[in-house]
């Protein structure tokens, strides 16, 4: 399979102005290549940037040189320093983002933020809705939760609601960072079969997975991420 | 011979051009407020000083005045301005709506239908008609000029919301020949009809505001309604006391301390008139 | 994608007497978007938001806008007429202060129907019965349709001037600190209502706000600005989460944590 997400040459530093400029170089040089059923997970010491390597992906960080060309649309598409409404359109039809915290909507149901991704791509409403609750009883949020708005929830709960939105949606890119942390087994095998059903559907994956046992649930490659300068 | 101490008809010639200017302006531009240098009369604001300058720019000694207030030929500002033009132009005077010419009005519209040639001019308070709506002038000038009049269909919505229907019953907004909005002075909407499409010429003069505005004769003046709400004007269930009539704007008068109340015609020409077609052998 | 933005903006520069309040500001708006700016008091972002509304005569620099039906104009050379109907039927303004946007001494109802009346409306039951579905869908119950906003919260006086504003279905609305000055429960509930009705009307927009809680919730792009220029800008998450001018990261740093 040709690959989807091709990055090369990508640096990223972050220059701290209340420090005096102080200038911190997360990701030197990096290049990767996912393909289509691929899982590449990025290994390395924690602070060694692997989620700053998946936030720039997203387009959440900004690198000052490199390249991240993204299939989109049936064409590549650079996402380095693109127009913002180019990110946002690869965002809402090509590449998704399971990150661990919930971003809280104030007053919108659970299965509501749930469906929004999928509305926004031209869905029904309930062909959303029941796609939401799937998801939700397959993620183990009780039924009684899902009208109520997920900001009172568990942490837990909460990123599973992530979950099931970041997932409702078809994405053939799928970025995830740490999916499973402050899960339970049950519920984190839950979220396993989901994100493998997805890649054995032709997602591209990049994740970041510090549980070694989801880590070999998934990967197909791994992928070595390391401060510039500490490789031997 | 007018009264020698005065020029003709009370203002100088140059005055006199100057009104005249402004209502060629207002008759050219159906129901525009035209600015004028309104003079200091002998009377006080309120009585009348625009319409005695409007009247005073086109009187002729040809010319037959007649004079109303609220509809009556004798009530003592009505009286009083007929004397002093008969004093100081030194025109014919009449009650009768028919026989005048020109013909200077507060509050009403004569019953009596006009005619071409004849001239009514109205006395006017306040001329703008947007005023209680947009205090600013710098406002609604520019509402006139864009012809924005939307915020005065606000304030008949806002009628209907708050009694059930349009409630204002005097002082109606009216819109002239499809352009500009227009107070037709604090006439009763019942006269609102007889406005539109008038063989004689209306003049409008508004002394302390120093405005004249027009409408030309046969010319469209419509008041301003809603589709489900459509104009309607005041109607009595009792006819005049005097003249029996079930047509005319009745005056509601209280006749004694026990509070008996009667209906009389507003318009006392027209209800004379009446009187004594009805009663020919009492005159 | 769209291909022609909805608002052109180039090279836009206003000053007050030697004050230089907005400088050299360019950017496009396309359609769909919702564009927040941000900055702190006097950064000029409400000069620039009037110089786009056309409320303000800039020095130089045009503003261009991608008209319904009439093709793209320049909002600074159209005629004061066309220029005060585009604002009332393709425009929506929502002042910081409901008091500006309102008319206080008529019903809620006749503030809302004032846009169709202005537009030709002339039904008072249809007029009554639309008045009547937005104050719904602002979430104001409708046994206050009656009512004078003097009687009504400083919450529901903004909702109201909301509703107001998007009664003529318009496309593109500014707004100026919508939730300024008011309790933080009000601010949710009405940055929630706006969230909806920009996605359920596909509303552009061009926010104004200091708050950047405000601004991460409503606006898909953000230009901050400081000293009447902007100095950075970007999507919001890039913008809040990866801030590159020292202005910037001060403000991010800024915010309290809950």
């Amino acid at each position: 399979m040709l690959p989807v997400l091709r990055v090369s040459g990508l640096n990223k530093s972050f220059v701290m102005h209340a420090q005096g400029g102080l200038a911190l170089r997360v990701l030197e040089d990096v290049a990767l290549s996912v393909a289509p059923g691929e899982c590449l997970a990025l290994v390395g010491p924690s602070g060694a940037g692997k989620s700053t390597l998946l936030r720039s992906l997203y387009g959440n960080y900004r690198p000052q040189t490199g390249s991240i060309r993204i299939r989109h649309r049936e064409a590549w598409v650079e996402l380095a320093n693109a127009e913002p409404r180019t990110t946002l359109d690869v965002r809402r039809h090509t590449l998704g983002f399971v990150s661990q915290f919930l971003r809280v909507i104030p007053r919108v149901a659970t299965v509501d933020v749930v469906a929004e991704p999928m509305l926004r791509l031209g869905a029904t409403p309930e062909q959303a809705r029941d796609r939401a609750q799937f998801l939700l009883s397959l993620l183990g949020i009780p039924e009684r939760l899902w009208q109520l708005p997920p900001a009172t929830f568990s942490g837990g709960e909460q990123q599973r609601v992530n979950i099931a939105r970041s997932l409702i949606a078809d994405y053939p890119v799928l970025l995830l960072d740490e999916p499973t942390a402050s899960l339970d087994v049950a519920n984190r095998d839950g979220v396993i079969d989901l994100i493998r059903q997805r890649r054995e559907a032709g997602a591209a994956i990049v994740g970041i997975f510090h549980d070694t046992a989801v880590r070999d649930a998934l990967a197909t490659r791994l992928h070595n991420v390391a401060l510039p300068g500490a490789q031997a | 011979m007018p009264d020698g101490a005065y020029n003709y008809a009370y203002l100088d010639e140059q005055t006199k051009r100057m009104i005249r200017r402004a209502i060629l302006k207002a008759v050219a531009v159906p129901g525009y407020q035209v600015p004028f240098g309104g003079r200091e009369m002998p009377l006080p604001y309120g009585w009348g000083t625009g319409g005695i300058q409007v009247t005073a720019a086109i009187i002729g000694q040809d010319d037959t005045l007649k004079v109303i207030d609220q509809g009556a030929d004798d009530t003592t500002n009505a009286v009083s301005i007929r004397r002093f033009f008969a004093r100081v132009a030194d025109v014919a005077t009449t009650t009768r709506t028919e026989e005048a010419t020109v013909i200077q009005t507060r509050h009403r519209v004569p019953e009596t239908p006009l005619k071409d040639g004849q001239i009514l001019v109205f006395q006017v308070p306040i001329p703008e008609p947007l005023r209680m709506l947009e205090p600013r002038e710098t406002e609604t000038r520019t509402l006139h000029a864009l012809t924005e009049y939307g915020v005065m269909q606000v304030s008949l919505y806002e009628s209907i919301a708050r009694h059930g229907r349009i409630a204002k019953t005097y002082n109606y907004p009216v819109l002239v020949n499809g352009r500009y909005m227009m107070s037709p002075s604090p006439i009763p909407k019942f006269d609102n009809p007889k406005l539109d499409n008038n063989p004689a010429l209306q003049l409008y003069g508004a002394g302390r505001e120093k405005r004249i505005y027009a409408v030309p004769p046969y010319t469209s003046v419509k008041s301003l309604d809603f589709e489900d709400h459509p104009f309607e004007i005041e109607t009595w269930t009792e006819c005049c006391a005097l003249c029996d009539s079930k047509e005319s704007f009745l005056d509601e008068m209280i006749v004694d301390d026990a509070g008996k109340r009667m209906f009389v015609c507003s318009d006392t020409d027209y209800c004379q008139e009446r009187q004594q077609q009805h009663r020919p052998e009492k005159t | 994608m769209s291909d022609t933005p909805l608002l052109s903006v180039r090279a836009l520069t206003k000053r007050f007497g030697g004050r230089v309040a907005c400088h050299d500001v360019s950017f496009d708006l396309w359609p769909g978007e919702v564009l927040g700016i941000v900055g702190e008091s006097g950064s000029g972002k409400t000069t620039l938001l009037n110089c786009l509304a056309g409320r303000l005569e800039p020095d130089a620099g045009s503003v261009s806008y991608e008209t319904a039906s009439m093709g793209t104009v320049d909002v600074h050379r159209l005629s004061e007429a066309r220029r005060r109907l585009l604002a009332r039927t393709e425009w929506g303004f929502v002042n910081q202060d409901a008091r500006d946007g309102l008319r206080m001494g008529v019903s809620a109802g006749a503030n809302i129907g004032e846009r169709l009346m202005a537009i030709g409306a002339r039904h008072y039951g249809e007029i009554r019965g639309s008045a009547s579905e937005w104050l719904g869908r602002v979430e104001i119950d409708l046994d206050r349709l009656d009512d004078r906003p003097t009687t009504f919260s400083g919450g529901m006086r903004q909702r109201l001037q909301i509703a107001r504003n998007l009664v003529s279905n318009p496309r593109l609305v500014f707004m100026d600190e919508p939730t300024g000055g008011l309790d933080v429960s009000v601010q949710a509930r009405i940055l929630d209502l706006l969230r909806g009705l920009v996605d359920r009307f596909h509303l552009s927009a061009v926010l104004v706000t200091h708050d950047l809680g405000v601004a991460r919730l409503l606006t898909h792009r953000l230009m901050v600005m400081q000293g009447g220029a902007v100095i950075e800008q970007g999507l919001t998450d890039q913008v809040l989460d990866d801030p590159q001018h020292a202005y910037t990261q001060m403000l991010v740093a800024s915010i309290l944590p809950v």
